[in-house]
């Protein structure tokens, strides 16, 4: 075991002191301090916590921390490494079943305890997956890959291009349906973007991920994969959605198509919501019942259209009151290409960004209008200052949402730099981003508290 | 070894619970008094049978930290229960329902388990470390309890030695359990959350009395720092028994401490007899290795059967498994506890496992009464090729929890030949102990990577140990010295007024007797007679030092005392025009002349029963305020003078 290992996260005073009592991580011991005797086994510390503690699993099988200027001694009795490891199991096949692929990016469908950070990480094979969820096995033949471990906030242009490239050859290989594991935090940019790369698709690709890790009993990660995995097996809708949990008990999963879907909540398990529109459909363990028609089917062909451009120098600016040219001037003068501006109300910044905004139009940089409140259309006509800001070049998305809005004006940069060809393609709905017409429960928030609603909710498990 | 033989509860001996190496250790969960809960901001406390919503989840076991599965976490997920929690929006907020992480540690809660683990002399932790303690019955929505360690290796007195504490965690507080029936559990969440420390002792204990000896000692140790919660499941029990040969098995959940010598007496006389058993067992060439047994489906024997529950369930479409135990002949009669069998060990099992929970839920041969027809139980022998010397066993449910009950009655029986299973028990209102689960180990321990670990500064310790009360148990010795009555002795150890008391008597040598009458036992008449008040929160230590001040400088009399706790309560706190103003020798003459004049107007049998009258018309308005003695005397002369 080589030194960095021995003493896995510790450093400074703690290091020094365990290093002269040569104690190590895993040592069985009985450690001597100011405040008495605890015996128990050293465990690694994590990175991000300070130099001044060693960690101790007591018999009972708490940890505690002990000061490292409070050690008067340190008895070594032994040593008991702990391998941590889902159980593996292989993963039977079925020649009556379909094969199914399931692509990892990252996140927490499967993961284990990360010492250095003392979080989580990924951990990700068939075998991994079959050993924590079994119940796959009745569903399909799983193959994985795992393409990153990366979290969600850390997926970019790079990940998104590989992660479509893999879609493109998994669909040539004949595979009956995709699955993507991924973090949640920014599954609805990545759904958005693959979108738009993966076109017409004939099978169906769903990203899944979950809430609570999967280190948790109560993790929605085993139910939120049965429901992906069975939608990428037996689903007839051939597109990019994501699959999350619909209420937050463990009843139903919402599959949501990719540009119309975003996290709204920062740690519920039903955070995903289908914004300006319904979801495309529920998916239980034991059915699929669709909520609309209006999807693309499932082909047996293997044609798909892999358009993987992108131009990185694409920026969003959420507008607030009070805010100077400045922030758009530096996105200038740094050489983006495009900004798409999250408006108030249906679209409106105030005046003093007017000059700032010309000139971007007069470098040939591509602004484009969505609106901050998510639900609704830009409507740039109602007011006089619209109409000025459309003088100036912006151009209105209609309902698409700020960040599909981003993916696609950076897919479209990545096409082209002509103004018109950029302003066609960006109004020109691929995925569903721009809808025609927003049905009444397109916009859907109960209000919590009133009678009616209390009502309501106390008939449903929520 | 396993010769002797248990005798009735009142005839065992110390030396008897000697010879069968009796051994206990406590688990003592008891609620703080905090405002809120320990995670997040919901009041702590409130309950209430009302509920806004119902959620559904299940539970799933994951790995510990060591990278092992826990055998409860397996047993659990075995069952495939829906969990439903019930969500009262007053007290439960997202966190509790596991949509929301924690918020950071209470810190009036960790003050006072720091402080707790101070009293057990513990060795205190230089660092918390938040875990999760895996609870996959669905008792807490996460799957697991927040839980950490303050303090170890402790101890506190008993008789001549001492009793050891492992360890005191400070943690949340699970849900409470409305039904379980079927593969549906449902839960009420008010409680969920709520600080709660546990203490750990050794097995110390070496008789059931001791073990609720040490149960009170801990209680009013806990309690002398007037930041815990009391009524009823503020404070619940685990026990864990061994026998000499047997294994550690923990009664869960007793909430009365006069319970605790009974059930920790059957707990013994199971574990000895089923060490008995599997003596028996060894006798007839049935160890773990030769231990055989197969089960068959048999509903299709039992079509026409009268036995009605048998009857019923294939009515309802129900399938029927016979589980044979080869030379088990008898042995599921072998009794284990008080008027109750090994059979029960097994109804038990099936019961949790396989949510089998109408009863009952097997019959077996070995207990044929009223039962299935002897004919029926020759056909279904010969069919599943049952020998004179084999039990069999016949369980019933739909097809998948048919199976697993067999399955259960399998594992066992084998286990019978083994000794004791580690389980938890569920204490029963005679005295006796049903299977609960499992009993988990170590192996449920995960780090809690929502939260970093918490350093106790020096600091911390320091201010809380100034603040420390002294022992209940040394005061108690000094009160008894002192002649107090009995009955207050431990009620005013640890009272909040101990302090006062301590200083009345040794700095201002009050009368120990009155005062600790007055601050104990009044106060406890003033709970029945004002239900509506906070009698307690009124008469808080403050209040209680003005009264023991005037009492002190005199300006109240014994008597007294009870008229300005009255006034106190009446008055919603204590302020100083409360106090009774001195008695001036004019009204005291005024006082006296009415009631002469209201004595006219009455008739007497003689003259005692008219001075008696007279006492009484005089004292009534003055009480507390005078001296009674030299008001009495001073009306005898009166009458008196007027006679002659």
């Amino acid at each position: 075991m080589n030194s960095q290992n021995t003493y896995k996260g510790y450093r400074g005073e703690v290091l020094a002191v365990l290093r002269s009592y040569r104690a190590q991580v895993w040592s069985d011991a009985e450690i001597h301090t100011n405040r008495g005797i605890f015996k128990g086994i050293i465990l690694p510390r994590s990175e991000t916590a300070d130099p001044h503690h060693v960690v101790l699993k007591l018999r009972s099988g708490y940890n505690i921390g002990i000061a490292a200027r409070n050690i008067r001694n340190i008895v070594i009795g032994g040593h008991r490494e702990a391998h941590y490891k889902i159980p593996e199991k292989e993963f039977p096949y079925d020649p009556k079943k379909v094969s199914v692929k399931l692509l990892g990016t990252g996140g927490t469908i499967a993961s284990r305890l990360d010492y250095r950070t003392g979080a989580v990480i990924p951990a990700f094979t068939p075998g991994e997956l079959y050993g924590s969820v079994p119940e796959l096995a009745d569903i399909c033949n799983l193959e994985t890959e795992k393409l990153y471990g990366v979290f969600s906030e850390n997926m970019g242009p790079e990940q998104w291009m590989g992660t479509a490239r893999a879609i493109g050859r998994e669909i040539e290989k004949g595979v009956h349906g995709i699955v993507i594991g991924h973090g949640t935090d920014t599954m609805h940019h990545t759904a958005a973007i693959l979108s738009f790369m993966v076109q017409n698709p004939p099978v169906p690709i769903v990203m899944v991920g979950s809430q609570r890790s999967s280190d948790r009993p109560s993790s929605d990660a085993a139910l939120n994969l049965m429901h992906s995995v069975k939608t990428a097996a037996e689903s007839s809708i051939a597109e990019v959605m994501v699959c999350m949990f619909g209420p937050t008990s463990d009843l139903y999963g919402l599959l949501h198509r990719g540009t119309r879907v975003r996290k709204m909540h920062s740690s519920y398990r039903s955070t995903f919501r289908t914004i300006g529109d319904i979801p495309l459909a529920m998916v239980s363990r034991e059915k699929i019942t669709p909520l609309r028609h209006d999807t693309n089917c499932r082909r047996k062909d293997r044609k798909v259209t892999i358009n993987t451009a992108f131009e990185e120098k694409v920026s969003i600016v959420y507008y607030y009151p009070n805010m100077k040219p400045d922030i758009i001037d530096s996105l200038i003068d740094n050489g983006y290409r495009g900004i798409v501006i999250a408006g108030t109300g249906l679209g409106h910044v105030n005046k003093p960004l007017y000059p700032t905004l010309k000139r971007a139009r007069d470098k040939n940089i591509a602004v484009y209008m969505t609106v901050q409140t998510l639900w609704g259309y830009v409507q740039m006509y109602v007011y006089d200052t619209g109409r000025d800001m459309m003088e100036l070049g912006v151009v209105p998305t209609a309902n698409m949402l700020p960040e599909v809005a981003y993916v696609k004006l950076g897919w479209t940069l990545g096409q082209t730099r002509d103004p018109d060809e950029v302003k066609k393609i960006m109004l020109t709905p691929i995925a569903g981003e721009i809808t025609e017409r927003e049905p009444s429960n397109g916009y859907l928030i109960l209000q919590g508290g009133i009678p009616e609603v209390e009502e309501f909710i106390s008939k449903l498990w929520k | 070894m396993t010769d002797f033989t248990f005798k009735p509860f009142s005839e065992m001996t110390e030396a008897d619970y000697a010879a069968i190496g009796f051994r206990s250790g406590l688990e003592i969960h008891q609620q703080l008094l905090t405002a809120k809960k320990l995670f997040c901001r919901c009041p702590a406390g409130r309950y209430s049978e009302k509920y806004d919503a119902e959620i559904l989840r299940h539970m799933r076991p994951t790995l510990s930290e060591l990278g092992e599965y826990d055998g409860t976490a397996l047993m659990e997920f075995k069952t495939k229960k829906d969990i439903i929690y019930q969500i009262h929006r007053e007290t439960v907020c997202t966190y509790e329902m596991d949509d929301t992480p924690p918020f950071e540690l209470n810190e009036e809660a960790l003050d006072i388990a720091l402080e707790i683990a101070m009293l057990y002399d513990c060795n205190m932790v230089d660092e918390i470390h938040i875990a999760r303690k895996q609870y996959l019955d669905g008792s807490i929505p996460t799957g697991f309890q927040r839980t950490t360690i303050v303090g170890v290796d402790g101890h506190i007195p008993y008789r001549d030695r001492k009793i050891n504490i492992v360890q005191l965690g400070l943690e949340e507080d699970a849900c409470r359990e409305v039904s379980d029936i079927g593969h549906r559990r449902t839960y009420r969440t008010d409680r969920l959350g709520m600080p709660l420390i546990e203490t750990v002792t050794a097995p110390d204990m070496r008789t059931p009395q001791e073990v609720s000896d040490v149960a009170n000692r801990l209680r009013w140790l806990v309690r002398s720092t007037g930041r815990v919660r009391t009524g009823i499941g503020a404070a619940r029990q685990d026990v864990n028994v061994s026998v000499t040969g047997g294994t550690r098995v923990e009664i869960k959940g007793v909430s009365r401490i006069p319970s605790i010598p009974m059930l920790t007496y059957s707990e013994a006389m199971r574990q000895w007899n089923l060490l008995r058993l599997r003596d028996d067992l060894h006798r007839r060439g049935i160890t773990p290795e030769t231990f055989s047994a197969r089960y068959d489906n048999v509903t299709r024997l039992l079509r026409k059967t009268r036995y009605q529950p048998i009857h019923n369930a294939i009515n309802s479409g129900m399938i029927l498994q016979c589980v044979t135990l080869v030379g088990f002949r008898d042995l599921l009669h072998w009794k284990t506890q008080t008027d109750t069998w090994f059979s029960r060990e097994i109804s038990d099992r099936i019961r949790v496992i396989a949510c089998l929970t109408t009863l009952p839920n097997m019959i077996h041969s070995d207990s044929t009464a009223d039962t299935i027809a002897a004919s029926e139980w020759q056909a279904i022998k010969k069919a599943v090729g049952a020998g004179d010397d084999d039990t069999i066993v016949i369980v019933w449910g739909d097809q998948r929890d048919a199976e697993t009950g067999a399955k259960e009655v399998i594992i066992r029986a084998r286990e019978a030949t083994i000794g004791i299973p580690s389980e938890t028990r569920q204490a029963l209102r005679d005295g006796t102990n049903g299977f609960e689960r499992i009993l988990p180990g170590p192996d449920r321990m995960y780090p809690d990577t929502d939260m970093p670990p918490k350093k106790i500064t020096t600091e911390r310790l320091d201010r809380i140990r100034n603040l420390l009360p002294e022992p209940y148990y040394e005061r108690e010795s000094w009160y008894r010295t002192l002649d107090i009555p009995t009955d207050v002795i431990t009620p005013l150890s640890i009272s909040s007024y101990a302090e006062l008391f301590k200083t009345a008597v040794k700095q201002w040598n009050l009368d120990p007797v009155a005062l600790s009458v007055a601050l104990i036992q009044y106060p406890k008449r003033l709970c029945r007679e004002f239900r509506h008040l906070d009698v307690t929160g009124i008469l808080k230590e403050s209040a209680m030092n003005e009264i023991v001040d005037a009492f002190r400088d005199g300006s109240i009399r014994r008597e007294g005392i009870l008229v300005v706790m009255r006034s106190v309560l009446e008055n919603g706190g204590f302020s100083p025009n409360i106090l009774p103003q001195p008695c001036t020798d004019a009204e005291l003459n005024r006082i006296i002349e009415n009631a002469m004049i209201a004595l006219e107007t009455m008739a007497f049998k003689d003259g005692d029963q008219k001075l008696r009258k007279l006492k009484g018309l005089v004292m009534d308005p003055l009480r507390g305020r005078v001296d009674s003695r030299m008001v009495m005397e001073k009306v005898e002369r009166l009458v008196s003078g007027g006679r002659s």
